[in-house]
């Protein structure tokens, strides 16, 4: 049993599970229609405008650092596992790249972007 | 190197029925039907985990409350998730109109897929295991984050203010904190030297990485503890949902049995986030061994290995529940400092200090 198999097959029963049970409830459960029902809740005020609109920068500066550090992980996994063979020179060049990292958090840091506004 | 006999595996079984079902028919066939079974086992333990999670959940919260908790359908409320899930089943899917349809009803999907497929990779015991890459640990935070992307999808299509804010904030926690959970995870790859999830429970087979690595092993077990808590949405850490500001956050708009799988996805990310911190720090389902005490070990060995993974796993869920009812609820910048500030450049710190050990073989072997 291959790894590649059972991980389709653990991904349908994810699959399947969603559909089997949304089918389950939609025969099992009542059905009525009323105009009220269809829209947004908000505590019975009926709501102003649309709520798709443009949003706090914040969440954006910290997805962009979210994805400098995220691609850094990528990279620092496999020297991860093989640290042990490549000894103090491993060390050293990760000391490096690391270093220029973390000054990127600085820098951001410094920049007052990881301030709540 | 003692092999001690371990009588009540699963291991002798599956072989047994592996072999019965090739000497019947072709392998392909033999294959799939396995893999159905598979389907349904994974299928049946997820429901079933989830259903004794949510009633566990309920009686201690209740205990920490000083409340009796569910105690009216069957003895001490025992059935009361069961009767729960039937209720929840007969609820009508109320069909909301400024929705936008397709990712409205996407959301649940990538949401129980991506606890599903974490799920599957979790070693249970000896030889129960559905998927086992050998990029293990990379694989399960990989999969994991794609539960954030049916949580952004159902805040923003919900067009409700309340699904929308939270779903920014979920958002905002969940990459954060995602950092340092994979990180900490990295720091005890460094020490294993392995990302395969059952080559790292069989490295642990003398001593559990938590003592192997001792203080960084700690440390990045504390830090995992804390993002591992704070990915899910609970404790402290839950302001996505905070139902006093935001109603209930991200899955307001949903109804019926679609904010169910909301809610089961929510227990089984605790589950695994508690099976993964088990099965990487404290030695996922392998006993507890002392050098020198034979007849000590030997007994360890009798207990059979999906006890001990269960066990472990359930004392960290306790931990996580403690913390929890435990903490009031954090600020969104305080939550945000607490990572970019505090855990992500001590998580950095924490990483070297376990290459310096590795290297300088300061690690442990044994304990004792």
């Amino acid at each position: 049993m291959s790894n590649l198999s059972a991980f389709l097959a653990v991904f349908l029963t994810g699959i399947v599970l969603v559909v089997a049970g949304l089918g389950m409830a939609i025969l099992l459960s009542p059905k009525s229609f009323n105009p009220q029902k269809g829209e947004p809740y908000e505590c019975g005020i009926p709501t102003h405008g649309t709520s798709w609109m443009q949003f706090k920068a914040g969440y954006y500066l910290y997805a962009i650092l979210y994805l400098m550090f995220d691609v850094e992980a990528v990279f620092l996994f496999p020297w991860a596992t093989i640290v042990r063979e490549l000894g103090v020179n491993g060390l050293y060049s990760i000391l490096f790249f690391l270093l220029i990292l973390a000054l990127g958090l600085a820098y951001a840091w410094r920049k007052g972007v990881l301030k709540w506004k | 190197m003692t092999h001690y006999s371990q009588p009540l595996e699963f291991t002798g079984l599956t072989r047994w029925f592996d072999s019965a079902l090739r000497s019947v028919m072709p392998d392909f066939w033999a294959i799939f039907i396995e893999l159905v079974i598979v389907g349904i086992a994974l299928l049946a333990t997820y429901a079933v985990i989830a259903m004794i999670l949510i009633y566990v959940e309920r009686k201690i919260t209740a205990f920490f409350q000083a409340r009796i908790g569910p105690n009216r359908v069957g003895k001490y409320g025992i059935f009361q998730t069961v009767a729960d899930v039937l209720k929840i089943l007969i609820k009508e899917i109320i069909h909301v109109n400024k929705v936008d349809k397709f990712l409205f009803y996407a959301a649940p999907f990538f949401i129980i897929v991506a606890s599903m497929l974490t799920f599957g990779a979790i070693p249970f015991g000896k030889g129960l295991q559905a998927v086992d890459f050998n990029i293990g640990v990379f694989y399960v935070t990989a999969v994991s984050s794609l539960g954030i992307i049916g949580v952004l999808l159902a805040g923003w299509s919900s067009n409700n203010k309340y699904s929308m804010i939270g779903a920014m904030r979920s958002g905002a926690q969940f990459v954060s904190y995602e950092l340092s959970g994979g990180f900490a995870l990295m720091t005890i790859v460094v020490l294993t030297g392995t990302m395969q999830l059952s080559g790292m429970v069989e490295t642990q087979r003398y001593c559990w990485n938590l003592f192997n690595g001792h203080i960084a092993s700690f440390v990045a077990f504390i830090i995992y503890l804390i993002s591992g808590h704070a990915e899910t949405n609970r404790g402290p850490f839950d302001l996505p949902e905070a139902e006093s500001e935001l109603t209930a956050g991200y899955h307001t708009e949903y109804s019926g049995l679609q904010f169910g799988f909301f809610y089961l996805a929510e227990y089984l990310n605790m589950f695994v986030i508690a099976a993964i911190a088990a099965t990487v720090f404290l030695g996922g389902w392998m006993p507890i061994q002392i050098k020198g005490w034979d007849a000590f070990n030997q007994i360890m060995w009798y207990i059979p290995s999906y006890v001990w993974f269960f066990g472990k796993t359930g004392v960290l869920i306790f931990i996580s529940l403690w913390v929890r009812w435990s903490f009031p609820r954090l600020r969104i910048d305080q939550l945000l400092n607490l990572e970019w500030k505090y855990l992500l450049p001590i998580n950095l710190v924490n990483i070297l200090l376990m290459v310096i050990l590795v290297l300088s073989g300061l690690t442990l072997t044994q304990i004792f």
